[in-house]
């Protein structure tokens, strides 16, 4: 394996250089910085992020921010914060504070870099009709004067970070796979676009980038993670990652900042003390799709 | 080995490729106005490709929603299409029909333009196409044995790859003035047809794994799949042997059609039993499972075109078995024809668009929401059909000026023995 894997190196190594030096010369030189071209045909015979090294992904890292500086004209950090030991996120939603307000949904796109030119929302807030849980009957584009509308409760649903997750069983190229702190991500440069992950996806949490996500410069969020908020291009699928590059620092996923009502409770499954655990262990909880069998992450309750 | 006897071989094997290459511009009027008109249509649809590649699916009616459309619902078709081309060759080996035998070859052309059209549908609804390497062994990470997609990628490439090599072989040696030896390619086609099954099933088994879509989440889909591609694929030879008659040096005898005719009355049985087994399930009840099905048979989301053409498929058919059935009609020949275009339509339209886009809807969050292809959609669509049509075309051309045309090696080689 050992063998295959460096050999496999060697030659996308060597097809790089050759191209690169077909394509300007002998201009290759690291003092020099690297042409669109240069960069693109990099990304082309880029590795998978599982098995990159340290120093590939570095330069990874790098180039992820010229394209953003090139396609934009944004200074962007790009990090790969990896996962921290002893933490696994999960998320409880408590459904008797849930007004409907959809603030975690703009807040999502802002923080994430979503593209604004076709409703790629990582959050769907649902308006149900009292007395069913039948989604069938739901509404996802409400547009109430005011919320909360005296006739529907509401439904926020983003990804559930499954144990088990039929998206990741799906991919046939292993781009997307679930992190130790749980969080399931995508490697946006090793995704081939064939949407599979999506049809598998028993809560439509992930989404395809139909064309270019049309975003202003103005409106771009600079502090982003390879694996999380860095800007997408066509073609590939994204998904909600807890704000991977926020909540591995510590803080609070986007969401639940914007949350008015205090619905959203995120945290580390694994520390006892925190709130999510004192959620679990005291209130009654359910999973939504529980018959699945993709063990979500994520949980909702009532107050009473 | 000797050198000597080995550079001949080669020099043999330069011959039959440059032989079948010049062969394919040898045409009467006929033959190049079907060959430019077909070009013509591939330029065509590349450049509403080059749509595509530029700016992306978004040029599709596809969305979050019906994220699957018509590239992959012509992807399930084609599967279908190139196993039943190989597994109707079945009867030629296990009731040693001399009948069938002759047809083997135009069946595996037809395998062969198949799978490559149902590839050619893949990448073409692909986001990222020239990423395609990330899924070859050791070069990228193919997801073996978990995900069902890289299943389909393995047994379809080896499924073409078989094709190819028992279409060389039959060929070849005939070429070279030997008979093929039955001892030595009957194990390959029984490989080919082991993986005939396993296409089609695989590729039943990429939507029936999905417990999200409850549409496809049934275990008959797999069965229903190698009903209809018999039936499908029976027709389809039924109509191309008749041109190639016509239009070529190929023969074709009634017992043969007869033979072929069967298979499709059998089949078309099946297909309708289990699409009505599944009727069943769905109506009986009305749970949170069978909305799918509610909704394309009842239209009440405007499904309208969907619905419409999931009716007049099962109304063709219901009309195509009728006439099958009936022996006397079965052997009349322009019956024989309305019926195999019905019954093609009919699985097109079934399994195609009838089973893929009605699987998203509702969407797992309970959204309603409807696909119409876009017009860029259809005309790439339209150029891989006619990309099929050329490979089959020069494939059973070449194919068929050997077995039956005697396009030969010119020299007579001396018969050493039958090894290639």
């Amino acid at each position: 394996m050992v063998d295959n894997r460096s050999s496999r190196r060697g030659f996308l190594q060597g097809t790089v250089a050759l191209t690169a030096l077909l394509a300007g010369g002998c201009s290759s030189s690291k003092e020099q910085p690297k042409t669109a071209f240069e960069d693109s045909v990099a990304t082309f015979f880029q590795d998978n992020y599982q098995v990159m090294t340290k120093d590939e992904i570095k330069e990874v890292l790098a180039r992820v921010e010229r394209r953003v500086k090139r396609e934009y004209g944004v200074d962007i950090k790009c990090e790969n914060t990896p996962p921290v030991a002893d933490v696994a996120f999960g998320y409880a939603l408590n459904l008797s504070k849930c007004k409907g307000t959809r603030r975690c949904v703009e807040a999502c796109v802002s923080e994430n870099n979503c593209g604004r030119n076709h409703s790629l929302e990582n959050i769907r807030v649902l308006a149900m009709p009292h007395g069913t849980m039948d989604l069938n009957k739901s509404d996802h584009y409400y547009d109430h004067e005011q919320v909360p509308n005296s006739n529907d409760w509401y439904l926020p649903i983003q990804c559930h970070q499954c144990d088990e997750p039929a998206c990741v069983q799906a991919c046939p190229v292993e781009a997307t796979w679930k992190e130790k702190d749980g969080i399931v991500v995508i490697d946006y440069d090793w995704c081939i676009g064939c949407r599979y992950c999506s049809v598998a996806c028993p809560y439509w949490a992930r989404h395809f980038n139909w064309s270019k996500p049309n975003l202003q410069p103005d409106e771009i969020n600079p502090k982003t993670h390879y694996l999380g908020n860095r800007p997408r291009e066509a073609g590939v699928m994204e998904k909600c990652t807890f704000c991977i590059q926020k909540t591995r620092k510590g803080e609070l996923p986007a969401c639940q900042e914007a949350c008015p009502t205090g619905a959203r409770v995120f945290g580390n499954l694994l520390d006892p003390q925190s709130e999510i655990r004192y959620i679990l262990e005291n209130k009654n909880v359910f999973r939504l799709k529980e018959e699945q069998g993709t063990q979500p992450n994520f949980w909702y309750f009532y107050d009473v | 080995m000797s050198k000597e006897k080995n550079s001949t071989k080669n020099h043999n094997k330069v011959e039959f490729i440059l032989a079948s290459l010049i062969h394919c511009f040898k045409g009467g009027w006929l033959y190049w106005g079907w060959m430019l008109s077909l070009i013509a249509i591939v330029v065509y649809g590349a450049m509403a490709y080059g749509q595509q590649a530029r700016y992306g699916l978004s040029v599709t009616g596809l969305s979050d929603q019906i994220t699957w459309g018509l590239y992959i619902g012509n992807f399930t078709f084609f599967v279908g299409v190139a196993a039943a081309a190989v597994i109707l060759v079945i009867p030629a080996y296990l009731l040693h029909r001399n009948q069938m035998r002759r047809v083997t070859i135009l069946g595996e052309s037809l395998a062969v333009a198949a799978v490559i059209v149902a590839m050619l549908f893949v990448t073409a609804d692909l986001g990222q196409p020239l990423r395609f390497w990330h899924a070859l062994p050791l070069l990228g990470k193919l997801n073996f044995p978990t995900s069902i997609l890289a299943w389909d990628i393995v047994v379809l490439a080896l499924y073409l790859l078989v094709n190819l090599i028992i279409l060389w072989y039959l060929l070849y040696n005939k070429f070279c003035h030997k008979s093929p030896v039955v001892k030595r390619y009957f194990p390959v086609i029984v490989v080919a047809i082991i993986l005939g099954l396993s296409i089609h099933t695989v590729t039943a088994f990429m939507l029936s794994g999905n417990p999200s879509r409850p549409f496809w989440h049934t275990a008959i889909l797999a069965p229903r799949f190698i009903a209809s591609a018999f039936a499908a694929g029976a027709a389809l030879m039924i109509i191309l042997f008749q041109i190639l008659h016509i239009t070529s040096k190929f023969r074709l005898s009634k017992g043969l059609i007869r033979e072929i005719a069967l298979i499709m009355v059998f089949a078309q049985f099946f297909s309708l039993f289990l699409l009505g087994a599944e009727i069943y399930t769905a109506f009986y009840h009305n749970t949170a499972h069978d909305v799918s099905a509610h909704l394309l048979f009842t239209s009440n989301i405007g499904h309208d075109n969907l619905t419409l053409s999931i009716y007049l498929a099962i109304a063709a058919g219901l009309s195509a078995f009728s006439i099958l059935m009936v022996r006397r009609f079965r052997e009349n020949v322009s019956l024989l024809n309305i019926a195999s275009i019905l019954i093609f339509f009919a699985v097109w339209s079934e399994k195609g668009l009838g089973l893929v886009i009605p699987g998203f809807v509702p969407t797992p969050l309970g959204e309603m929401a409807q696909y119409t292809p876009s017009t860029i959609e259809i005309k790439v669509a339209i150029a891989i059909w006619a990309v099929g049509a050329i490979i089959f075309t020069l494939l059973a051309k070449v194919a068929i000026a050997i077995e039956f045309g005697g396009l030969r090696l010119k020299r007579p080689v001396e018969n050493t023995d039958t090894e290639i």
